[in-house]
């Protein structure tokens, strides 16, 4: 589903190119009006919803009473310092209710590793593919894409068959005589989460990176090799550089969704895998605080997109140096 | 040397990517109770449990309606706005196509409680299979979207405007010339439709009613460990329905673009 990345990449860029003409006005609105339904109904159910939760953050909420007097309280609470100290992996968080700050830093730890796991996974494959696969390789991509679009709480879930106490990899290892006693580190870890979050991803990566070392020239190729460049040279400094930018782009469509994901951390992660979406799930339903729920939503979403812009910056200075290099 | 390396490492990752979900129909025809080596024999028995149960059937009706309703609504609002897109200069075209790619950035629990809170407390509307359907229509579009455009890229925007110069409306343009020819895309944009929405879980395990879709319910079995061996079956009947119908949504996609365009992707 290469094209999913690649839409979202360089959304604008798409569409004939054709000069100007008088009846441009007039194609502008036939535009507006075939996408009119479209946008409509995103307006109304992405757009609007994203600022009813807004607003709501702004809103408290104590026991079972809504106070709709807008104030920063549930976002001070986020911060509000404390004399207590709470120590989470060697960090001192001196804050009256830490559980959101520690959430989110350990989600985003988690699937950033995730994510870095995902592309080390995929860049040989895609490397493969793009180079050295000469037939089939239609099959071979659809062999690589089918998992991605097989139920995602499937795949989560086999994760808990392979792992678990009485799973596969325990009872393997134990007929085989290798151990008496079942692992229990195996499951119920942040480890587990990373390995379902890699596992579930990989194969989404693959193709975006294909494309991207598709893209490479191959008489820039052949000319580093004539001038004397050795393969590793070469890779280093043409192949890498070149495939960079769409290596960060769909590493990024892999990023933001795992942050907040649900179902792995819920499905395999046990209690020390807990990530912020299982807390924004509990304080829209167990603790029945919904507005705290939007703030940690928003605080998440505005933490993820500023980490965005930076990765968006990184792509910015890899395509100006595969520009020079070119 | 290198290349027998790279060809060693693809077919450890073909094993990798597909040797855990392989283990659900694996042990779903082990006579066992426990998901557990060494396997136990061949059965069946654990499908043949399936049938007859009365939740998990209701369930998987609901998927089908909602999966086939929000195909279709959100393809027939994605190929206008195909068209738009890669048809039709206008003004602010990249901040709406980034605004149409959003769902495809946003956590999904995000979107499931942002539609929990203006369908509950803003417009007071009791959460059913339709507010399930409408969550979906919402991340089925950038995917249906993304689907049709680069199919009607695929294809020369000059024979559309030969048809126009040779008398044809712009109705009949688009359906004796556009429509056939984007075909390819409709149907797997209808599949994809079809297949993210009866796969999703966030959305509907958050915004449905008293009923269950085939996920939700999946996923209150997952908990139970009595229910294992039949959980094992259905989740490899899903495996196997929605493997075919991914397959085929890839093979129809891949054979339009091959004909008239050799090598693209």
């Amino acid at each position: 589903m290469v094209e999913v990345a690649d839409t979202a990449a360089r959304a604008g860029l798409l569409g004939p190119r054709r000069g100007r003409d008088p009846g441009r006005r007039r194609e502008a609105l036939t535009g507006f009006g075939l996408l009119s339904p479209a946008l409509l109904l995103m307006i109304a159910m992405l757009a609007l919803p994203l600022a009813a939760l807004i607003v709501l953050s702004f809103w408290t909420q104590s026991g079972f009473t809504l106070d709709r007097t807008p104030t920063l309280a549930n976002y001070w609470r986020l911060i509000e310092p404390s004399d207590r100290e709470i120590v989470w992996m060697g960090i001192h968080f001196h804050l009256a209710y830490p559980v959101p700050a520690i959430l989110i830093i350990k989600s985003l730890v988690m699937s950033l590793t995730a994510t870095v796991a995902t592309i080390l996974l995929a860049y040989p494959m895609a490397y493969f593919l793009a180079f050295r696969v000469k037939r089939n390789k239609a099959a071979w991509i659809i062999l690589l894409t089918v998992p991605f679009w097989t139920s995602y709480l499937l795949r989560v879930f086999s994760w808990k068959v392979v792992l678990g106490f009485n799973g596969a990899i325990n009872s393997g290892l134990m007929s085989l005589g290798i151990i008496d006693q079942p692992l229990d580190f195996l499951l119920y870890n942040p480890g587990a989460v990373m390995i379902t979050l890699a596992h579930s991803w990989v194969s989404f990566i693959v193709l975006p990176i294909y494309v991207s070392l598709e893209k490479i020239d191959r008489t820039m190729l052949e000319a580093a090799s004539d001038l004397g460049d050795s393969k590793w040279k070469r890779f280093r400094r043409i192949t890498l550089p070149l495939s960079m930018p769409g290596t960060i782009s769909a590493a990024l469509l892999v990023f933001i969704p795992t942050v907040g994901d649900y179902v792995t951390p819920e499905l395999v992660g046990g209690p020390g895998g807990t990530m912020i979406g299982s807390l924004v799930q509990q304080l829209f339903t167990k603790q029945n605080n919904a507005p705290m729920g939007a703030a940690v939503s928003i605080v998440m979403m505005l933490i993820i997109g500023s980490l965005v812009l930076i990765f968006l910056t990184l792509i910015g200075y890899w395509r100006m140096r595969a520009r020079r290099a070119s | 040397m290198r290349g027998w390396g790279l060809t060693v490492y693809a077919v450890f990752f073909i094993a990798f990517i597909y040797g855990p979900v392989l283990i659900l129909p694996l042990f779903s025809v082990n006579d066992s109770n426990f998901a557990t080596f060494p396997m136990a024999g061949f059965t069946l028995r654990h499908y043949a449990g399936l049938w007859g149960q009365k939740p998990l059937l209701d369930a998987l009706v609901n998927s089908l309606k909602i999966a086939a309703g929000v195909s279709v609504l959100a393809t027939a609002l994605a190929v206008p706005a195909a068209i738009a897109v890669t048809r039709h200069r206008f003004p602010g075209k990249p901040a709406v196509l980034s605004f149409m790619m959003l769902p495809l950035v946003i956590p999904s629990i995000v979107m499931a409680v942002a539609l929990l809170v203006i369908v509950l407390r803003f417009l007071g509307i009791q959460l059913s299979l339709w507010t399930v359907a409408a969550g979906h229509v919402v991340i089925c579009l950038p995917f249906c979207l993304s689907v049709l455009v680069s199919r009607l890229e695929g294809f020369d925007a000059a024979l559309e405007e030969a048809s126009r110069d040779l008398g044809c409306s712009p109705m009949q343009t688009f359906w004796r010339l556009t429509f056939p020819l984007a075909g390819p895309g409709i149907i797997s944009s209808l599949l994809l439709g079809f297949i993210i929405s009866f796969d999703e879980f966030v959305i509907a395990f958050f915004l449905t009613g008293t009923e269950n879709t085939l996920p939700v319910y999946l996923y209150s079995q997952l908990r139970f460990p009595n229910s294992l061996p039949g959980t094992l079956a259905l989740g490899s009947l899903i495996l196997v329905a929605s493997t075919a119908l991914v397959v085929l949504a890839e093979v129809i996609r891949r054979r339009g673009v091959q004909s008239d365009n050799p090598g693209d992707l």
